[in-house]
């Protein structure tokens, strides 16, 4: 394959038209050609069938009604409760990754001593961003179903711990998020010019109020952006709703408003999908395109978002987000 | 309280704060480890470290730890769990094998051939791909093309050829594979395109000043350049596809068999489990002592693939520091 073949793509002229290449490297410009424009088909594809089959099904009371329980719970009603759901799983574990994130992003870029602990957390991040969904999923399940954070999740009548409720998903969710969220973090961080701080240092600030002043600010738009990929992975995980929350309606779990809901069971839209599709125990194809069909429209609102705060930040500071070309 | 936390705090009080919340951090994969290690136990008691082997039937294993009692037998903890652990490698494998030339080639189209008014259509089309949730490709799976593949694609001579060993409905590996492929694919495109621009054009435009056309200066130059991030993509994309569970609970046929590459084209078409699905199958019975141990022992061993991916993925990088880009 490597070796060089003077003359011959030289044949006429300066310029090397394909026309003119061997015939196996034209045949490897056709693949590259075919490989990308297969990527987009089938991104096309989904998109379209998702679309077609979703506004087919989606019909705006099945957005406000919640489903009901019968023989077959998840032939009636709609998914208010998974849309909710879905949106209270996504702030519980923004709110929980959050300060983990910024911290330790924070702690890594400019501080990072003493060097080997700086090396253990910066590792354990990346085991963490590392570990499949499922087994974080089954984690979380040992550790809620820990007797003494039963008041945390919904426990039966008798006093078992099911481990299932949603502080117990959010809690899991928030280690889908805190990667994203460190890593565009502290690339913004790292990414300040150094003179910034100098004259920060100049003015009499010490580091936290440098930090807390003039370096948080200035990568705001890189927290952003770590943000919205993290609630893309919330939204997204199917595993760790199915198995430590499962339910379709929300249970409520206790007198108190608010906190009876987080100790309860609940659905999310990936869990509804499933529960509606012939793998989970409902037979409602129906449903479960249309709940996917808005799921899939979060998702790409999320994307542009993304890619609408790389371009902001690229015109105004020169400097991409923290995010790869693709 | 309040007052004084309003304060700016003193820098070396912030700075141990900070640091003990990322510490944090590493507390939780601790725990993460010890808990599913000390849950696993029971099955490293009993069978020793061989369950990763085979000569065993899973699913009757499985079925006898579900009729256990609370206080289970010793031979009940019996398990062999190799067919899992095959149809993990046999998917990722196929998947990442496939997916590696489809992300290669794609990138150096994206970065190298495609004119800028195309590659910018492609990028957000790919990135698109990456960011569908799992359960979305198992719906379209399940939906669209296990159907399709079970009434078009097998024949019903290939159906009748393995009636009394397993019944085929279009779900299994073939179906498994293709997905799991389109899946992992973007991750790899995203590492290797942005590799391949961060190699410097002067390498590849003096290849061309000697005479090679641009397709064989990528391949000779950029592409050897870029041979560790191509590496670390593949090991990337190897623990995502490790890791799916919902995606190939859904399309795999949900059996747990061992697809044989002796049985031609049916081979695609033969129903697995792999050790994520089995997981999330088998959670609910996770109040059995011996199934609990079970799903705790296959969830301890994901962990360890996806760690020793982990390491091999910075191993593997440590060699383009020299370039000075980030794979």
């Amino acid at each position: 394959m490597s070796t060089y073949a003077p003359g011959a793509s030289s044949g006429r002229g300066r310029r090397s038209s394909p026309m003119s290449w061997r015939w196996g490297d034209r045949l490897v410009l056709v693949a590259a050609w075919g490989a990308g424009i297969f990527l987009c088909i089938v991104a096309a594809a989904i998109v379209l069938y998702m679309g077609y089959r979703g506004i087919q099904d989606l019909r705006p009371d099945l957005l406000v009604t919640r489903p009901r329980v019968g023989s077959d719970g998840s032939e009636a009603g709609g998914f208010l409760d998974p849309l909710l759901g879905t949106m209270i799983l996504t702030a519980v574990g923004i709110l929980l990754a959050l300060p983990l994130a910024l911290s330790s992003a924070v702690w890594i870029a400019e501080y990072g001593r003493p060097n080997w602990l700086a090396r253990v957390v910066e590792s354990s991040i990346e085991i963490v961003a590392g570990t499949p969904d499922i087994v974080i999923a089954i984690f979380g399940l040992a550790v809620f179903q820990i007797s003494l954070l039963g008041p945390l999740s919904f426990t039966s009548e008798g006093g078992g711990v099911y481990g299932r409720s949603f502080i117990a998903a959010g809690a899991m969710m928030s280690l889908l998020a805190l990667p994203p969220i460190y890593a565009a973090t502290r690339d913004g961080l790292q990414a300040v010019p150094g003179h910034q701080r100098e004259a920060a240092f100049a003015l009499g600030k010490t580091r936290i109020t440098t930090i807390r002043r003039v370096l948080l600010p200035s990568v705001r738009s890189n927290i952003a952006t770590g943000v919205t990929l993290g609630v893309s992975r919330i939204i997204g995980s199917t595993a760790i709703v199915l198995i430590l929350l499962g339910g379709l309606r929300t249970e409520t779990q206790g007198p108190v408003p608010l906190l009876g809901v987080l100790r309860g069971t609940g659905s999310s839209l990936t869990s509804y999908v499933y529960e509606n599709s012939p793998a989970g125990e409902g037979g409602a194809p129906q449903k479960a395109y249309a709940a996917a069909f808005l799921l899939l429209i979060f998702v790409l609102v999320l994307n542009l978002i993304v890619d609408r705060i790389g371009r902001a930040q690229e015109r105004t500071t020169g400097m991409t987000a923290g995010g790869a070309i693709v | 309280m309040i007052e004084r936390l309003r304060k700016p705090w003193p820098d070396h009080r912030a700075e141990r704060t900070l640091g003990a919340v990322s510490l944090l951090i590493g507390v939780g994969v601790v725990a993460m480890v010890v808990f599913v290690a000390t849950k696993s136990w029971p099955i490293f008691e009993h069978n020793g470290i061989s369950w990763i082997f085979g000569g065993g039937d899973f699913e009757t294993e499985v079925a006898k730890m579900t009729a256990a009692s609370n206080k289970p037998a010793a031979s009940v903890y019996h398990l062999r769990a190799w067919p899992l652990i095959y149809g993990t490698i046999l998917t990722s494998g196929i998947a990442v094998v496939l997916g590696m030339t489809i992300a290669v080639l794609s990138s150096v189209f994206i970065v190298e051939l495609a004119p800028r008014r195309v590659s910018r259509i492609v990028i957000p089309m790919v990135r698109l791909l990456a960011s569908v949730p799992s359960v979305i490709y198992g719906l379209i799976g399940i939906l669209v093309l296990v159907p399709f593949v079970g009434n078009h694609i097998i024949s019903n001579g290939e159906k009748t050829s393995v009636q009394n060993v397993v019944q085929l409905t279009g779900a299994g590996l073939g179906v498994t594979v293709v997905i799991l492929t389109i899946m992992i694919t973007p991750i790899m495109v995203a590492l290797i395109c942005e590799a391949l621009s961060s190699v410097p054009p002067s390498w590849r435009e003096g290849a061309v000043a000697l005479g090679l056309n641009p397709l064989r200066a990528v391949r000779a130059v950029t592409l050897k350049a870029i041979r560790p991030a191509i590496v670390a993509a593949a090991v990337l994309a190897t623990a995502r596809a490790l890791g799916e569970a919902v995606m190939i609970e859904m399309v795999s046929g949900g059996k747990t068999f061992s697809p044989k590459p002796v049985d031609g084209a049916v081979f695609f078409f033969e129903p697995l489990r792999t050790l994520a699905s089995a997981v999330l199958d088998y959670h609910d019975g996770i109040t059995s002592p011996p199934l609990g141990a079970t799903v705790y022992a296959l969830a301890l061993l994901l962990l360890f693939s996806a760690f020793a991916l982990s390491v091999t993925g910075y191993l593997v990088k440590l060699p383009l520091r020299k370039y000075q880009t980030r794979g």
